[in-house]
């Protein structure tokens, strides 16, 4: 029993609501220190971490509501860790970005970010299903206000459409997570308890497996987004403001993701399998739609939104491949994207200061013969976003493959057109806004100091990552690889 | 000699002292309202309603843990009636609060109306805390009468009146046919005491399948109905609460729902139990049903008041789901779920109040634009209100709606907890409309209302307009309502135990189950 965890998931919160009392001009300061302690914390965890146990570390362990069944249950393993670490690293990143803007009422801007990533990080740290979906249901509600009062031209339609769309997913969830606690209560005669570890030792028939996992999907597949589930994206990524577009791009969607293999890898072993085809085809359909839609789309930041639903098909079918590489790699893979995308938002901001505020690439080019250290950070970027070999994310994406390789070859084979088109698509951005004739508006200059304060830290982590990939690897895999595989093996594999 | 042994009952006046309170409190308001001085009249008498449902509640907490049966089984003195007649007095507090500067009571006088505040209370807790289907038909017209008239008290705007006709048309209807179906029930089963129905219908073998019975029940569904305003005998509910004065909207919205839901609770778990195959499944349906057609109703309205009104509708439709699953758990269900309901709903309607006041754009969203900036003490209160009548997290509301599906999904009714959370969804698209326009549209007075006010450094020339618009302003006790409930929301929604155990006591009072 250790604080550590609670004292990490609050801090934000507790800054954020700080940073409420301040000055205006002092609130992004106040959250940015928030953001700095827990990114801290993170660090020690990261270095803290018991490779050698595959489970929970740090347990925090408080009964909440008794005659629910719900408790305060919070731990940190090798799934969840890298999710922690990708949360705290691009929060800092965009809380630093917004501390560095002009706006309009910057206390109630930074109050809900803060709220946004304490919600984020209690959806990653629960280990309670009741208290997964409340965090989950609550880190849109940030969002939501986040976009609709510094987002763009039609922010309140794009922001009402967003929160509306994903919280039908996430309130079948809601009614899926009752009666999973209720079901397997009633299955093994004991008391409602929604904790993982407790729903994980009483099974549930296979016909209401089905219908949970079917419900709990929903939530996660809107949530991601997934083709065809996306249609909030496009106007929500338009609208939103983007240090709130580059946290949620880069971690909210892996919450999703995270979310199939912390809760229905091991709640609905005998679903997974059963609708393991279909969520192939779901993530097949979303890799070869993305990338079609990013090449031919030229705002930039569209661009990006549909190379990250690309990127999200990769790691749902690493997740659906029901073994241990294709887990691993789509841990893997939702870090190495989430720390590539929230850049490469960034980016797009710069461009699109130095193209007269347009985002459409047809209105960039040449950029780079005035700047060429960001030229070199875009490149490191759309490298890494590309699967470069040699990158963390082709490390992620080989493993992947490699894994859905062995059990459905033809859903890999047929993903493998997904990773050439991703390497157009990716040159194409960084080609037309960089290279080509200079566009008519532009007025190119170097980065200042503060974005490369920004940026340069991401890209390092990029680099890291990408030459040491093992740090993560070596730190998921204990209990990644048994979570993930088939039914017969989870209930021996699976962590007290 | 054997006259002498006669003897009256046996009368437990402690059992009966906040009914007792409550009506003693209304006649000494009333008196007082005849007074000539302003002071009596104005602040005296609320202040003394007030008073009065402290008593009440007082008494009620003096009275927590006992359960007895008072004037010979007429009433029930457990904790299902004291947690309801605590949700009373709240919600009366609440409304006299709401009402102080209010042109209502002005216009009716003020004895009168806080009299028949107080008497609809009482009313309230006969009836939840009735039975026998006398005292609960008694119950219901003492609640229904007063809140006719309180309807209409705002004399010189029609549709004030226009509302306190068509509840009074409505509700009598409603009362009418309960009382048939009372009637019916009398007739099959031989007693109008709730034990002894529920005996008969336990004994009698064939008894459930009873045409009688089942006439007697519908027809009292059909009647407890109207005044849950549970689909599709809701459609009074948006006239009349658009046009009653907006306190005593808020008065009904909440505690006339929480003393329909009472008696339902009452008269169906512990009367009707054994026949609960006759009145749960359409008792589902009508959940249903109510739940789509409140959230679909309320989707295009631009009135807050009617907005607020079909969001009841629907509300109603959740808190069914905990009757139709005859449990325990049902009961603890709804019963938590009517006090969540009550701040969230006293929380948004001391906003609308607050706005009816300051701005000339009366109950329309509008009124709201921009309110993030300017009142941020309004908009807080209500945006917590709205997030949780949606049923989000880390408010009550998500707690309450929890416990509900909990409930219908431990009760084998897992279709009526998916019905639940489809209508959360359709309702999120009314909530955030309320929600966006507080935070993310210009104030009216941005946009250029200035036309609106009056010029600067002029008054109106009209008879004491300079101290009318002095109360306009000053209505810190209506912030303070609006603070403190959506706080409560709030609260409630991180440490919800302490109403836990409140709850668990009203469910196990319910002793039949």
């Amino acid at each position: 029993m250790t604080l550590h965890l609670s004292i990490v998931l609050w801090l934000p919160l507790v800054f954020g609501v700080l940073a409420m009392t301040v000055r205006p001009k002092d609130a992004g300061k106040v959250a940015l220190l928030g953001t700095l302690l827990v990114l801290a914390y993170t660090v020690v965890f990261l270095v803290d971490f018991d490779t050698s146990s595959g489970g929970l570390q740090y347990v925090t362990d408080e009964t909440w509501i008794a005659e629910l069944g719900i408790s305060y249950k919070l731990g940190l393993d090798g799934l969840n860790l890298l999710f922690v670490a990708l949360t705290a690293i691009t929060w800092c990143a965009a809380t630093l970005w917004a501390s560095f803007q002009d706006f309009e009422k910057p206390r109630l801007f930074f109050f809900h970010l803060m709220v946004g990533e304490t919600a984020v990080l209690g959806a990653l740290f629960a280990q309670d299903l009741a208290l997964f979906v409340l965090f989950f249901d609550l880190m849109l509600i940030p969002f939501f206000f986040l976009t609709g009062m510094w987002g763009g031209p039609k922010r309140i339609a794009a922001t009402t459409k967003m929160v509306i769309y994903t919280l039908v997913g996430s309130l079948l969830m809601l009614t899926a997570a009752i009666a999973t606690g209720v079901l397997a209560a009633e299955g093994s005669g004991t008391d409602l308890s929604f904790a993982f570890s407790d729903l994980a030792q009483r099974s549930l028939g296979e016909r209401s497996q089905d219908w949970l996992f079917l419900f709990f999907a929903a939530a996660f597949l809107v949530k991601m987004p997934a083709f065809p589930l996306h249609g909030w994206m496009p106007d929500a990524y338009r609208n939103m403001p983007l240090p709130a577009l580059a946290v949620f791009s880069a971690v909210l969607s892996k919450v999703a993701a995270y979310g199939f293999l912390r809760v229905c890898a091991p709640l609905f072993p005998s679903a997974m399998e059963q609708f393991q085809t279909l969520m192939l085809a779901i993530a097949l359909a979303g890799i070869l739609y993305g990338s079609a839609m990013a090449f031919t789309t030229t705002e930039s930041r569209l661009i990006l939104g549909y190379s990250s639903l690309a990127q999200l098909g990769f790691i749902t079918m690493g997740v659906f491949a029901l073994n241990g590489q294709g887990a691993q790699g789509a841990v893997l893979q939702s870090f190495n994207h989430g720390i590539v995308v929230a850049p490469a938002f960034f980016i797009v901001a710069l461009l699109a200061a130095r193209a007269a505020g347009s985002e459409d690439i047809r209105d960039m080019g040449g950029i780079a013969m005035r700047a060429p250290a960001l030229a070199a950070m875009f490149l490191v970027v759309a490298f890494a976003t590309l699967a470069m070999p040699g990158s963390a994310n082709f490390a992620g994406e080989f493993l992947i493959l490699l894994g859905v390789f062995q059990t459905k070859m033809v859903f890999a084979i047929l993903a493998f057109i997904g990773v050439v088109m991703a390497s157009f698509y990716a040159l194409r951005l960084y080609i037309r806004a960089m290279h080509n004739r200079t566009g008519p508006r532009v007025q190119s200059r170097e980065m200042s100091l503060r974005d490369g304060l920004v940026l340069v830290p991401l890209v390092l982590a990029i680099i890291a990552i990408s030459v040491y990939p093992q740090f993560a690897l070596e730190r998921t895999e204990k209990t990644v690889a048994p979570t993930a595989t088939p039914a017969g093996e989870v209930a021996g594999g699976q962590t007290p | 000699m054997t006259l002498l042994a006669v003897s009256g009952p046996h009368i437990d006046f402690a059992g009966l002292s906040p009914l007792v309170a409550v009506f003693g409190g209304a006649l000494i308001v009333l008196m007082l309202g005849l007074a000539r001085s302003r002071f009596a009249r104005e602040t005296l008498v609320p202040s003394l309603s007030i008073v009065t449902l402290l008593i009440a509640l007082g008494c009620g907490i003096w009275q927590w843990g006992e359960r007895s049966d008072l004037i010979a089984g007429a009433l029930r003195l457990d904790e299902l009636t004291l947690i309801l007649t605590f949700l009373f007095c709240v919600a009366g507090i609440a409304t006299v609060l709401l009402s102080w500067r209010h042109v209502a009571p002005r216009e009716a006088a003020h004895g009168e109306y806080y009299a028949l505040l107080l008497t609809s209370i009482a009313g309230m807790i006969v009836l939840v805390a009735s039975q026998n289907l006398v005292t609960l038909f008694l119950g219901f017209e003492l609640l229904s009468i007063p809140l006719y008239v309180l309807c209409a008290t705002e004399m010189r705007r029609a549709s004030s009146l226009e509302s306190g006709l068509k509840y009074l048309i409505i509700g009598s209807v409603g009362s009418a046919t309960l009382l048939y179906g009372l009637a019916f029930l009398y007739g099959a089963t031989g007693s109008t005491d709730f034990a002894g129905i529920a005996g008969a219908i336990a004994s009698g073998g064939d008894l459930v399948s009873d045409p009688l019975l089942l006439t007697g029940i519908a027809l009292a569904i059909v009647g407890l109905a109207f005044k849950a305003s549970t689909a599709p005998f809701h459609q009074w509910t948006p006239d009349v609460y658009e046009g009653a004065p907006t306190p005593i909207t808020a008065f009904m919205a909440v505690a006339t729902k929480a003393a329909a839901f009472g008696v339902i609770l009452r008269l169906f778990d512990v009367a009707l139990i054994d026949a609960a195959i006759d009145w749960a499944p359409p008792l589902a349906v009508l959940a249903a049903v109510t739940i789509i057609v409140g959230n679909v109703g309320a989707l295009g309205q631009s009135s807050l008041k009617r907005l607020l009104a079909y969001s009841s509708v629907a509300q109603a439709g959740y808190m069914l789901a905990g009757v139709v699953v005859a449990s325990r758990l049902g009961v603890q269900a709804t019963v938590f779920y009517l006090a969540v309901y009550l701040a969230m709903n006293l929380a948004a309607f001391a906003v609308i109040v607050a706005r009816e006041r300051e701005t000339p754009l009366g109950d329309d969203i509008a009124a709201l634009n921009g309110i993030g900036a300017s009142r941020p003490l309004l908009a807080w209160p209500m945006t917590i209100a709205m997030l949780g009548l949606a049923g989000l997290p880390a408010t009550a509301g998500f707690i309450g709606k929890f416990y509900l599906i909990d409930a219908a999904v431990a009760g084998d009714y897992a279709w009526l907890g998916v019905f639940i959370v489809v209508g959360s969804m359709i309702s999120l698209a009314y909530y955030l409309r309320v929600i966006a326009a507080m935070w993310m549209r210009p104030s009216a007075e941005e946009e250029g209302a200035a036309a609106l006010a009056p010029p600067p450094g002029q008054q109106p020339a009209l008879a004491g307009a300079s101290e009318e618009a002095s109360g306009l302003r000053a209505q810190g006790e209506v912030v303070f309502v609006a603070v403190l409930f959506g706080a409560a929301t709030f609260v409630l929604g991180i440490v919800p135990s302490p109403l836990f155990n409140l709850v668990r006591d009203a469910g196990a009072a319910v002793g039949l189950l």
